[in-house]
């Protein structure tokens, strides 16, 4: 051992092992990024899950003006609102209490960036999962049912969000955005389905 | 027996130890092969802690015992559990309902969380104290967070084994907080759970995560924290290095040896917190819903949120932080700071002493306001958000987190009493 000590001290180019290590260190990390893909990639939705993701079809028959219909979409429960014209009435005129009226910072397809958010007047598509931490939002339709001047909407329990007829949130909510509202389209005048529009199935 | 014929005492001891007698036999046989005497005389009865250490000091050895009460009934209980959608739920019921002592292995465990958490708190709250975070214990107190954040993730995870409907929706919660990181949120979301939703594939990586990986984390952490024990020894209430007083025999003038001096002492800790621990086992394993909530009672359900969604009290103080913002990422992140501000504190206090004996009125009164805040907090975490509770948290939060970041003035400020030489001690 000492013989290699002396050897190493005297004729040893350092810079070259210098230079050599580093190589090699980089080399190796290079090596355990790319061996890193294949687990960090299997966290991702399996096929299996994205099969179960598919589009999903309501009949909107069923659903009486005034009501809401539940459906599930990707996990997510699926709003949908027959709104009747004084419910449609009572989204305007309160857009200076609304966080975001224009959805600006919102998810939506184009169609449905619009007041009403929706394509139609009449149904109103939205992911039921509060844009805070994802509870459910419960249905206060009813004008005045929150407080005097609340014009209907959802309101979620958990911690206390609100948001109007087309699910945009109001001021003073922990939610920063509006309800987001899923691609959609009507295949027929009565079906709705739910994760396929023109563009094809998101 | 082939053992050989020993030839003496082990040659490495610690300068100043008085060699054992000579050892003949099995004993000296395994010694030549593993440092059992070594070790004995280097980590115990050779390891000098100052002997001026009062009932705060109990906490660090419980954590210990308590972290091998999980293992053991941790283990136990993945012999009966099944991870998955579809049999979590049953499974947790079989356990509870037939297996022979199933419900005590369970209430040991779930009893065991909060329980760790009381003691890992005590024990944090004997650190700002006595100012044990303090140079040189930095990295001590820096792996000493790092074995409470993976505790965090461990009960976290740990919570949503029993796939009960707080389970799922208190992951929920806690994943969609990821969703707030700018840009990458949503994608990493997904990543996190596999799916679209919390699913089956959430439940079983979670799985993995609670019994394998982070007891791994842990054990190695808590192996780093007494490694910088060791080496830097412990802190005392009078916040005085022991080390700077040696005896003629160079051991320290104000500490005694680890064992048997203070072995003898947590065995009795650890005695009247295992009757503590038995009465809440045996006796309100639920403690009314602060260890076990009623609506993880029933199985979870992607379509019904539990009309008030509260964590467990361990983690109430940062979730009515959380909730005390009215917007959505500046929550997130006030909740973060509010658990990462601990890891600061060795650079966030200038005061001229350690211990809060020596401190000021202003460092008196700042931890009492944060102590104060840290349980008002932990009560507003519990309670629906609305009205009173909303301003209360928000009046408390701002407090708490005045007290880690106001530090480095006030600390500066207030005159302090002059530190003693030697530690106060009292004979009994």
């Amino acid at each position: 051992m000492a013989d290699h000590a002396v050897v190493a001290a005297d004729d040893v180019d350092l810079s070259r092992r210098k230079f050599l290590t580093r190589a090699t260190i980089a080399t190796g990390a290079v090596g355990v990024a790319f061996a890193a893909v294949p687990f960090i990639e299997s966290w991702n939705p399996s096929e299996r899950a994205r099969a179960q993701g598919a589009p999903t079809e309501l009949d909107l028959s069923k659903i009486e003006p005034g009501q809401m219909a539940t459906t599930v979409w990707r996990r997510s429960p699926i709003y949908v609102v027959r709104r009747t014209p004084d419910m449609v009435a009572r989204i305007a005129g309160h857009d200076p209490e609304l966080k975001d009226p224009t959805s600006r910072d919102s998810v939506q397809p184009a169609y449905a960036q619009n007041t009403l958010r929706s394509r139609t007047a009449e149904f109103l598509v939205l992911v039921g999962t509060c844009t805070h931490l994802g509870c459910l939002p419960k249905q206060r339709f009813e004008k005045g049912e929150l407080y005097p001047s609340w014009p209907g909407g959802f309101f979620c329990p958990c911690h206390g969000s609100r948001f109007d007829l087309a699910g945009r949130v109001f001021n003073g909510s922990p939610a920063s955005v509006n309800l987001r509202v899923p691609p959609y389209s009507y295949p027929n005048p009565r079906t709705l389905l739910v994760g396929a529009d023109e563009k094809g199935a998101a | 027996m082939a053992v050989k014929t020993a030839t003496g005492a082990p040659a490495a001891l610690p300068a100043g130890l008085a060699a054992p007698p000579a050892k003949q036999g099995f004993w000296a046989w395994l010694n030549k092969r593993l440092p059992v005497d070594e070790f004995i005389s280097s980590q115990l009865t050779g390891y000098y802690a100052p002997k001026n250490f009062n009932i705060w000091y109990f906490f660090g050895s419980l954590a210990l015992v308590v972290l091998a009460l999980q293992l053991l009934s941790g283990i136990y209980l993945t012999m009966f559990y099944k991870p998955g959608e579809l049999t979590s739920f049953d499974s947790v019921e079989y356990i509870m309902r037939e297996v022979n002592f199933g419900w005590l292995i369970r209430y040991l465990h779930s009893t065991g969380a909060s329980a760790f958490f009381v003691v890992v708190y005590l024990h944090m709250f004997r650190a700002l104290l006595y100012g044990s975070y303090r140079a040189p214990r930095e990295l001590l107190w820096l792996f000493g967070m790092l074995v409470y954040l993976a505790l965090m993730a461990e009960a976290f995870m740990g919570y949503v084994l029993p796939w009960g409907n707080m389970s799922f929706w208190g992951a929920q919660v806690i994943v969609n907080l990821f969703g707030t990181i700018p840009g990458i949120g949503p994608g990493l979301v997904e990543w996190i759970r596999g799916d679209y939703g919390i699913a089956d594939a959430t439940l079983n990586r979670f799985f993995a995560l609670h019994v394998a990986l982070l007891p791994l984390a842990l054990l190695l952490l808590v192996m780093l924290h007494l490694v910088a024990l060791r080496q830097t020894g412990s802190n005392n209430p009078d916040g005085i290095e022991i080390k700077d007083k040696l005896g003629a025999d160079g051991k320290p003038l104000d500490g005694i040896p680890f064992h048997p001096y203070y072995t003898v002492k947590d065995v009795v800790g650890i005695g009247v917190f295992a009757v503590l621990f038995a009465l809440i086992v045996f006796f309100v394993p639920t403690l009314g819903g602060l260890f076990l909530e009623a609506p993880n009672f029933e199985p979870a359900n992607p379509l019904s949120t539990p009309e008030h969604i509260a964590p467990v009290w361990y983690f109430t103080p940062y979730y009515a932080i959380l909730r005390a913002v009215p917007d959505q990422r500046m929550g997130a992140l006030l909740m973060l700071l509010s658990v990462v501000s601990f890891l600061f504190l060795p650079w966030l206090d200038h005061s001229p002493v350690k211990s809060m004996r020596y401190k000021g009125w202003m460092s008196r009164t700042w931890l009492a306001l944060f102590a104060i805040s840290f349980v008002a907090l932990g009560y507003l975490g519990l309670q629906p958000a609305e009205g009173l509770y909303v301003v209360l948290a928000r009046i408390f939060a701002v407090i708490y987190l005045a007290y880690f970041w106001l530090m480095p003035i006030y600390t500066k400020l207030e005159p302090v009493k002059p530190v003693p030489a030697r530690v106060i001690y009292h004979a009994h």
